[in-house]
């Protein structure tokens, strides 16, 4: 019933999935599971439990533990978020959207204690990625039940004192918006590999007091860094400052079904006289890479096609075909974004480049979070910033927010030979190739039609203290404690400003 | 007296009725729900979601419900902080908000009452200009301003005190305290110079003067007590003022109490939690109110003579 980032990160320290990731090379590896088989036609997974795998109150985990947490997930009554994690498997939404009843007939079995065997609607490459998200994880049935109903969300089973986990760690101290505390936990299967007594989270808003906390030595790791203080850190010696890429977007929503944004010509005008790689440079502080199209670069090896470049020349054109030479008669055009002082910037640098290229006015709007959340969804904009972060490393994460009627789509896009290859063709797809080939003739239609307009992709940025080892930069920005340990023997270096 | 303060905790049902239910349909008018995310969910899933907690019913019934509920002390299940409710969370930060209030208030005090007489006593000369105009700058000077100024001197370029949390290093109270209280010590600062003056020039202090006392005992024994009334007035207003704008200084200083749930739980639409840190709030400024007035009354006979009949 998680729903953010931050949260992933204490989720994933107390509970385990059946496979996990590998932090260096994001390749599953046996979690709670210790194998699984893959038939020959890609749709029956079968997994292998460890004997060994233990709650954290002793009890043994069981392939029955995921039948019945799969099923609370996929109970209408719940109410889950991320439901829709499981639902490459067969019937799972039928169940969660009340059109079947009977959960026999939702595609997860326990074959037996150690054996879960779970049948999918089509060949989905990503399943067992999605293994390692925390909606799929198990939960532990009769501590639940003893605090009321699998689907009440209102039961303090969370707390301290009741928690069994399944984790490397668990849960030691929960102090409300001060600090969250776990230590190793001793029934963990793999509690040889775990290196850390425990872990200490702070929880903070501030991502300016976090760096303070960190510069007088009270965090040993930060989730962000102030854009400020990056060309700061970056001229350190020895910087702690560490930048990865990550798989997300920073794009803005157009929204086709109101004028001007209707016409494709002033669409791609406004995307292709966007300097990224200026704004890249100068308000972003270089931490970002440039942006041109919405899945990131590299995405399991798939690269997307780049349809456009920065053109002023043609995008003066562009918007001259549209009937707006030199701004002539323009109408005028509202950006929306959510207060930040970061998207701030963004828009601003936006506004200027489009005065100073196409000649046009835009105006800026910023909303607060919830009421900007609403005019996205209910398509009450003409532009809106919007990123997208990965919940998994495949190109269709990214790809089937604009199907038609998406809930992320927002734009009025709509193409239905874009639905088909989504839906229908690159699931089918024998190789890992050809279903990639279907993503970038998708992709292609997508940006020929330039829905939105992509800034960057994002960069992980982390303060990390020297001390700290195992903690590699990957690509989801997946943090596993049990690779991570602490070097006793560091000592500061002769300060050297 | 009982009389007195039973009329005032009358008056002050309706006064928080009305809080309450401004509170209740306000946040519901707002845009968007507790179940909005950046990942919109599905409409069975909000559908769900809204029947866990009750949102699906008409609006009035949720209204009567709800006072149904207050009725007996329960505000009800957080929606941001799944299986916490809001008494519970309440009684987290509020010790923290409330001691937070407390030191900010013995500043303002001891730094406002000082400057007060001190400025008092040479009405109009240098020593009355220079704490007057430093109380003018502290009036005008947000919390939001001062709190990173004071980081700024204090925690990075003199590096003698912690620049946030709470109870965690030795220390780490003080600029939050100081931060909160500026404001109110130059409140404070000039209310008890004027109150200092109209008592400095009444006969009885004058016919104290002429009996040779030397001017401390004038000051402390004859004047205090009728010169400090309007202090002791604003003390209630101040300190409900105190728990409920600290809000901004929490934040900067990354303390868990009470103002920064209910800042988060505006942001979050968390209505239970709005509402509850709302009516929470509403009660102790009622009551903060009713306890300065009580002391005012102490302090002034006239005042004192009137409730007492």
């Amino acid at each position: 019933m998680v729903t953010g980032v931050p949260e992933n990160h204490i989720i994933r320290a107390l509970f385990e999935g059946l496979a996990v990731k590998n932090p260096y090379t994001l390749e599953p590896e046996p979690g709670v599971a210790e194998s699984w088989d893959i038939s020959e036609d890609g749709r029956t997974v079968t997994f292998h439990i460890n004997p060994e795998a233990r709650w954290s109150n002793g009890d043994p985990m069981s392939a029955h533990d995921y039948v019945w947490s799969w099923k609370r997930l996929l109970s209408p009554a719940m109410g889950a978020e991320y439901n829709y994690m499981l639902f490459p498997v067969k019937n799972a939404k039928a169940f969660a959207t009340g059109e079947i009843t009977d959960f026999a007939e939702v595609g997860v079995k326990a074959l037996d204690d150690l054996t879960l065997q779970v049948t999918l609607t089509e060949r989905t490459p990503y399943f067992i990625q999605l293994m390692d998200h925390y909606s799929t994880f198990a939960v532990h049935r009769p501590t639940l039940e003893k605090f009321g109903q699998a689907t009440d969300r209102f039961t303090p089973w969370t707390r301290v004192e009741n928690m069994v986990s399944n984790g490397a760690f668990r849960l030691k101290e929960w102090a409300l918006n001060r600090r969250i505390e776990v230590e190793k936990s001793d029934t963990y299967w793999d509690r040889d590999k775990v290196r850390l007594n425990g872990v200490v989270y702070f929880p903070t808003e501030n991502v300016v007091s976090e760096e303070r906390m960190f510069r007088v030595g009270q965090l040993h790791y930060t989730q962000s860094v102030p854009l400020g203080k990056i060309p700061l850190y970056r001229e350190m010696k020895n910087s702690p400052y560490v930048q990865a890429p990550y798989l997300g977007t920073y794009y803005f929503l157009l929204n086709t079904t109101r004028p001007p944004l209707d016409d494709v010509r002033v669409r791609k005008a406004l995307s292709m006289s966007v300097d990224r790689d200026k704004l890249n440079k100068t308000v972003l502080k270089g931490a970002n890479v440039s942006a041109y199209s919405i899945t990131p670069p590299d995405t399991l090896g798939y690269y997307p096609p780049q349809l456009f470049s920065y053109d002023v020349e043609r995008a003066r054109q562009l918007l001259a075909e549209a009937g707006y030479p030199d701004g002539e008669g323009w109408p005028g055009l509202e950006l929306t974004y959510n207060t930040s002082e970061d998207h701030r910037k963004i828009a601003v640098a936006l506004q200027q480049m489009w005065k100073d290229a196409l000649n046009i006015e835009v105006t800026l709007t910023n909303q607060e979070w919830k009421v900007y959340l609403d005019s996205v969804t209910q398509m009450n904009f003409q532009i809106a910033r919007r990123g997208w972060i990965g919940d998994y490393v495949d190109p269709n994460n990214f790809l089937d927010l604009f199907l038609t009627g998406g809930g992320n789509n927002n734009t009025g896009f709509s193409d239905p030979r874009y639905d088909d290859m989504i839906l229908h063709q690159a699931p089918r797809a024998a190789t890992r190739e050809e279903r990639f080939e279907i993503f970038y003739r998708a992709e292609t239609l997508l940006m020929e039609q330039m829905p939105i307009i992509p800034i960057y992709t994002y960069t992980s940025k982390h303060l990390i203290h020297p001390s700290v080892n195992g903690l590699p930069s990957n690509l989801m920005d997946s943090l596993n404690l049990k690779y991570v340990w602490l070097d006793k023997d560091w000592q500061p270096e002769e300060a050297s400003d | 007296m009982w009389r007195f303060i039973t009329m005032r905790l009358l008056q002050a049902i309706p006064v928080i009725l009305v809080v309450i239910t401004a509170t209740f349909f306000l946040v519901r008018m707002a845009p968007g729900g507790p179940f909005d995310s950046e990942k919109p969910v599905t409409r069975e899933v909000k559908a769900a979601l809204e029947a866990q907690y009750k949102l699906d019913l008409p609006l009035y019934q949720q209204y009567f419900s709800y006072l149904g509920d207050l009725a007996h002390g329960d505000l009800g299940p957080s929606f941001k902080y799944s299986g916490r409710s809001v008494n519970e969370l309440i009684a987290a930060g509020f010790p923290v908000t409330a001691e937070l209030g407390l030191y900010a208030l013995l500043v303002a005090l001891g730094i406002g009452c000082l400057a007060g007489i001190f400025a008092a006593l040479r009405p109009n000369t240098p020593q009355d200009y220079i704490p007057m105009s430093a109380a003018m700058i502290g009036i005008c000077m947000p919390s939001f301003l001062l709190g990173p100024l004071l980081v700024l001197v204090f925690g990075i370029y003199l590096d003698w005190l912690p620049v946030s949390g709470w109870g965690d290093i030795p220390g780490d109270k003080i600029l939050p305290s100081i931060t909160l209280g500026a404001a109110y010590a130059a409140y404070i600062a000039r209310l008890g110079r004027a109150g200092m003056l109209e008592v400095l020039n009444q006969d009885y202090i004058r016919t104290a003067r002429a009996k040779g006392l030397p001017e401390w005992q004038v000051v402390l024994k004859h004047s205090l007590r009728g010169g400090m009334i309007p202090v002791v007035a604003f003390l209630g207003p101040a300190f409900a003022g105190l728990l409920a704008g600290s809000f901004v200084v929490e934040t900067i200083f990354q303390i868990p109490g009470l103002g920064r749930f209910y800042v988060q739980a505006a942001f979050n639409r968390d209505y239970t939690m709005i509402l509850g840190t709302t009516v929470f709030l509403s009660v102790l400024i009622v009551l903060f109110n009713l306890l300065s007035d009580i002391l005012a009354a102490w302090m002034n006979p006239r005042l004192r003579a009137q409730y007492g009949k």
